[in-house]
């Protein structure tokens, strides 16, 4: 199935919480509302017609210029063999998104990963710990405002270059 | 012809210091921390075809019995704390090597938000090897070098009057 008539189906079902556009793409992207992206995935995997089995990518981009955070889903069917990029923008300061982690088990990770290192909030997902970096580390570090901490635990975080010595 | 009962009583004079660092550095025990890449040259250097065994050097699994920790690869700052934590856990006398550029300088990922900058601003380091990664020959010559520094050390013997407190 073409990436336009899975948007139409979706657009069928959620009305407006479907942005209209679509840009198409290796992953054509569909533009989803942050209070319809559950929704949207739950529909688009349970649906036999698009069977989504597969979230292969959840990542985020930092927009800060326009105050806003994108999250992005990449889609992946094992039977139809076709794909979708769902994109939600969600406000910089707080952004929340429902969580897919129940729809599929591998979104527990993969949203770890986007709360640890872009801050995302993912609602429901009920162990939302840092993946990557320290337990106790301050910041989002892919936050395009991050600023590296001087020292961890004393430990410094500058070198001097090896040049100098 | 056998050797057996032939031979002279002989008298091999040495200094205790001397045969205590001989046995010792016969028996560098090492402990696996393979953190990247620079685990994989260490795993061959231990292998068969440059085999680390033949100087005395063998893998341990836990700190408790080991006396050199090689330390092969990136380190995290997440790692760094832990790393600490295990070289406090090796009974002296200790060693430690520092393998590749990674674990002496940071490397390549110097300038990453998650990384220690070298592995000498966590624990003491020995003998640096460098290298990305380090060939087999590097690292042996490592442990060959961290030998010598063995067999210079003085343990027993009094120390120098001009020194002595």
């Amino acid at each position: 199935m073409d990436a336009a008539e899975i948007h139409r189906r979706l657009r069928d079902k959620l009305g407006n919480s479907v942005l209209p556009e679509i840009k198409e793409n290796e992953w054509p992207v569909i533009g989803v509302l942050p209070a319809a992206i559950a929704e949207s995935c739950r529909l688009l995997r349970d649906d036999p017609e698009t069977a989504f089995d597969c979230l292969s990518n959840l990542t985020a981009v930092d927009r800060k210029t326009d105050d806003l955070i994108d999250v992005y889903y990449h889609l992946y069917s094992y039977g139809h063999r076709h794909k979708v990029n769902l994109k939600v923008s969600c406000p910089r300061l707080d952004p929340a998104l429902p969580t897919v982690s129940t729809i599929w088990p591998i979104g527990d990770w993969l949203e770890r990963e986007a709360f640890d290192l872009m801050g995302v909030n993912f609602i429901g997902h009920g162990d939302l710990r840092r993946l990557l970096m320290p337990e106790d580390w301050v910041g989002h570090p892919l936050r395009k405002d991050f600023v590296e901490p001087e020292e961890y635990h004393g430990i410094s975080t500058r070198r001097e270059s090896l040049l100098k010595l | 012809m056998s050797l057996i009962n032939t031979l002279p009583e002989t008298v091999v004079t040495s200094k205790v210091d001397d045969v205590l660092n001989w046995t010792r550095k016969s028996s560098v025990w090492y402990m696996l921390f393979g953190l990247a890449c620079c685990a994989i040259e260490m795993m061959q250097t231990g292998g068969p075809r440059s085999d680390l065994d033949r100087f005395g050097a063998v893998p341990r699994a836990t700190p408790r019995v080991s006396d050199l920790i090689i330390v092969s690869g990136t380190l995290t700052l997440k790692m760094a704390l832990r790393t600490k934590l295990l070289y406090e856990q090796m009974p002296d006398p200790k060693y430690a090597i520092s393998m590749g550029s990674c674990a002496n300088c940071g490397g390549l990922f110097q300038l990453a938000y998650s990384v220690c900058d070298g592995v000498d601003k966590v624990i003491p380091v020995d003998v640096y090897v460098p290298g990305c990664p380090p060939r087999p020959e590097a690292l042996t010559e490592g442990l060959l070098k961290l030998q010598d520094k063995i067999q210079q050390e003085r343990w027993l013997v009094r120390a120098p009057e001009s020194a002595a407190v």
